[in-house]
């Protein structure tokens, strides 16, 4: 891509073409291919070694997603009675979640607090918290044993005593309110003018609601556990705290992910990105990383609370307690002390990678309550089935090429081009620019009077 | 914000609540059981290991052939636990060489208060009056959170089953027996008269006669007796309850208590966060509403919650 760009190839950033002299629309299909013929594009993707990999991934991955619903669980897992829950679990679920609490964060921040400044990333939060609850229900589709019931507990039968009752509810819930959020983005793209607009009037309303479901079911997922009091180690367990713990790791968590991801988008993706996300990048990265060292910090405090609390100082001492040093060193205090260093002397580098600690961190705190600290008094440990293995690293491929195809396309890294933008000196447009008006640059779509286009001018004018 | 969005998305908050209202905490706490609820006492001392409780199970609940017969001894050299094939398994202990094995015969203890029925979000699992803990295969989904509820580890799941796979534990005989005020199969079968079927209040009543008429043949304690809630299943014991595979770490507590500490937050955070965040909104963004977008100055430190 980068090289049809240096080529003098458009990309689409807008409902019109630029080149010709009668500005045309980008049709539906131009616009998948991003604005390339069908043998750019081709070219383009054989080109690229790492759709090599996933092409390999996929090859051997599918055959055992579809052996699964095939043969049943026990072709693919250990079929374990005392481990029901496995990778699909440990790592999809109760790992991917706590990495989409950026959606609800940053639209907060951006919606609910007013900071105006973390505009340019607001998109990817948003984008990144729904990608991550939809497939991690995707991991659970894959692990349930039936999954074509999962409706079940919205109609068939309720168990309302359940926290899986609430988390089922409020996931699916989000889930739509999530899918609301990010469809503007989708409006900007398809050109759906009237869509947005609704959109944008319910916005405070939608970024309420989901900060009531985030915490509720990111609170959730941790009481999960709570049934499990004589088998979560106890160093991973609390009944009064475990909530708290799951729902505040996930803040730093959500946070982090969005900086890694911003970090691999913005090197792979650079053509992708407008002046006004790579400029801004390394401030945003900044503002995140101060976020997510609260987070952090609050997260650890309540965990030594929690230890205190319950009196499991001597836990520390057994070999359980050497590999709970192990998380919370490298995945709360160490990113706790680099965050310190580099966010003092903007050390963006440091930053990030600390941020991919913390994602680390929290994934391995999520996966330890859940499997490799869980039956700590059972005697034998389970390890998961290769085919176990090979179905969660084909889904999370998907979930990589899905992200990607996003990002290629809506306008989540760049600013969707509108007509005022433009032509500065043209009349706010009510309704559809004709196709005829004269435009030298792209020319916008709609222009509602409830959302103002943040130029990269108007940012630079903010203060830090 | 203008005072329409407002009340917007007050709506939206509200549908949002209404939503997890029905979510809220139902666990009752202290329910012992229903008054005429049955059960089984099992005394350990008098069990010989013949296995054939575990046929007589396996019979009575139609499972498929076991690999190996159930005259074969050879089982116990380790340990097993309830699954999908054998509802009722028994284990072997050597706690003291000198007085010979002690054996355990291991089933769904059928809980007062049971785990995975609490925990069981489309209510799959019912507490018959009778007091056997059963389960509706027709509605569960297959979340097998049950399994990673229950304190004594004894669902099992077909998981070879592409199409329909359950949960698979003793139910009691409910079906078949229970209902009808009979016996289980295991406990006519026993041959050692190891198990005694009969009201639990009944049965905690001859288990503390037993102990109290020959307290140098028993542990003094009844297991199932308070255990999480207490069981329907009742235990007595020569030896240590922790010496022969029993949990004793559990505590009186239903498991059902654990989980009301965030159960109980719920309702606060549904009634208290929308207008609390409704109001930072409007605390937070004032100014803009008379100027326009231009001075966005805000001096929030950092952007989560």
């Amino acid at each position: 891509m980068k090289r049809y760009k240096a080529d003098g190839v458009a990309t689409v950033d807008s409902m019109y073409k630029v080149s010709g002299e009668t500005p045309a629309k980008w049709s539906l299909l131009e616009k998948l291919l991003l604005g390339l013929t069908p043998r750019q594009y081709l070219a383009q993707a054989v080109r690229n070694p790492f759709n090599w990999i996933l092409a390999i991934i996929f090859a051997v991955g599918f055959p055992i997603i579809a052996g699964r619903f095939l043969f049943g669980l026990s072709w693919v897992t250990h079929s374990s009675c005392d481990y029901p829950w496995g990778l699909f679990l440990g790592f999809g679920l109760f790992g991917m979640v706590p990495l989409s609490s950026s959606g609800f964060q940053l639209g907060t921040a951006v919606e609910v607090f007013g900071r105006h400044d973390l505009e340019p990333i607001e998109r990817l939060g948003l984008l990144n918290g729904l990608l991550g609850y939809f497939f991690a229900v995707c991991y659970l589709m894959v692990d349930l044993g039936q999954p074509w019931r999962l409706p079940y507990p919205m109609v068939v039968a309720w168990g309302p005593a359940a926290v899986l009752f609430l988390v089922a509810w409020h996931v699916a819930t989000y889930l739509s309110v999530q899918i609301a959020e990010v469809s503007v983005a989708f409006f900007e793209w398809i050109g759906f003018p009237m869509g947005k607009r609704g959109v944008r009037r319910i916005t405070l309303g939608l970024t309420v609601a989901g900060i009531i479901l985030s915490t509720l079911h990111q609170g959730a997922l941790g009481a999960l556990f709570t049934y499990a009091p004589g088998k979560v180690h106890p160093l991973w367990y609390s009944a009064s705290f475990q909530w708290l713990h799951f729902f505040v790791s996930s803040i730093p968590g959500g946070l982090c992910m969005v900086i890694v991801v911003s970090t691999i988008a913005r090197s792979t993706m650079t053509w992708r990105c407008d002046d006004r996300f790579r400029e801004n990048l390394d401030k945003l990265t900044i503002t995140l990383a101060k976020g997510a060292s609260m987070g952090l910090a609050t997260y650890l405090t309540i965990k030594l609370i929690s230890i205190a609390h319950d009196n499991k100082w001597e836990y520390l001492g057994s070999g359980w307690g050497a590999w709970y040093a192990v998380e919370m060193v490298g995945g709360v205090i160490l990113p706790l002390v680099l965050f310190a260093y580099s966010i003092r002397n903007k050390k963006v580098g440091v930053i990030r990678f600390s941020a991919l600690l913390t994602v680390v961190g929290v994934v391995l705190n999520r996966m330890n309550t859940a499997m490799f600290t869980f039956n700590w008094k059972l005697p034998e440990r389970e390890i998961p089935h290769w085919r176990e293995v090979v179905i969660c690293i084909t889904l999370y491929a998907v979930y990589i090429t899905v992200y990607r195809f996003i990002l290629c396309r809506l306008p989540i890294l760049y600013g969707w081009k509108t007509a005022d933008e433009a032509v500065p000196a043209a009349e706010p447009a009510k309704g559809y620019v004709g196709a005829a008006h004269p435009a030298p640059a792209a020319v916008g779509t709609y222009h509602s009077s409830v959302e103002e286009p943040i130029t990269s001018a108007s940012l630079s004018t903010m203060p830090e | 914000m203008k005072r329409r969005d407002f009340l917007k998305s007050c709506i939206l908050c509200g549908a949002a609540g209404a939503l997890g209202v029905s979510g809220k905490a139902w666990g009752a706490g202290s329910f012992e059981g229903y008054p005429e609820g049955m059960g089984v006492l099992v005394d350990l001392t008098r069990c010989v290991g013949c296995r054939t409780c575990e046929a007589a199970c396996n019979k009575e609940q139609k499972l498929p052939e076991p690999d190996v017969p159930f005259t074969d001894q050879s089982v116990f050299e380790e340990k097993r636990r309830p699954t999908e094939r054998a509802y009722t398994v028994v284990n072997r202990f050597e706690p003291k060489r000198e007085e010979g094995p002690v054996y355990r015969k291991v089933q769904c203890n059928h809980c007062n208060e049971p785990a995975c029925l609490t925990s069981c979000f489309v209510n799959a699992y019912t507490k018959t009056k009778e007091g056997a803990v059963v389960y509706n295969p027709k509605v569960c989904v297959g979340c097998r959170n049950c399994m990673v509820a229950c304190p004594f580890n004894v669902p099992g799941y077909s998981y070879s089953s592409a199409f329909n796979p359950v949960v698979k534990k003793c139910i009691f005989c409910y079906d078949t027996r229970l209902k009808f005020g009979r016996p289980p199969a295991c406990v006519e079968a026993c041959p050692q008269e190891v198990l005694t079927f009969g009201h639990r209040k009944d049965l905690l009543k001859i288990a503390h006669e037993r102990i109290r008429e020959t307290p140098d043949r028993y542990v003094d304690h009844v297991y199932g007796e308070k255990e999480v809630g207490g069981t329907s299943w009742l235990y007595l014991s020569g030896v240590q309850f922790d010496r022969v595979g029993f949990d004793t770490t559990l505590g009186n507590e239903p498991i059902i208590s654990n989980v009301k500490e965030f159960l109980g937050t719920v309702p606060m955070v549904l009634s208290i966060w929308p207008a609390l965040f409704t109001g930072f909104h409007l605390l937070s963004n004032r100014k803009q509403d008379h100027s326009d977008h231009g001075d966005s100055h805000s001096d929030q430190e950092d952007p989560k919650p």
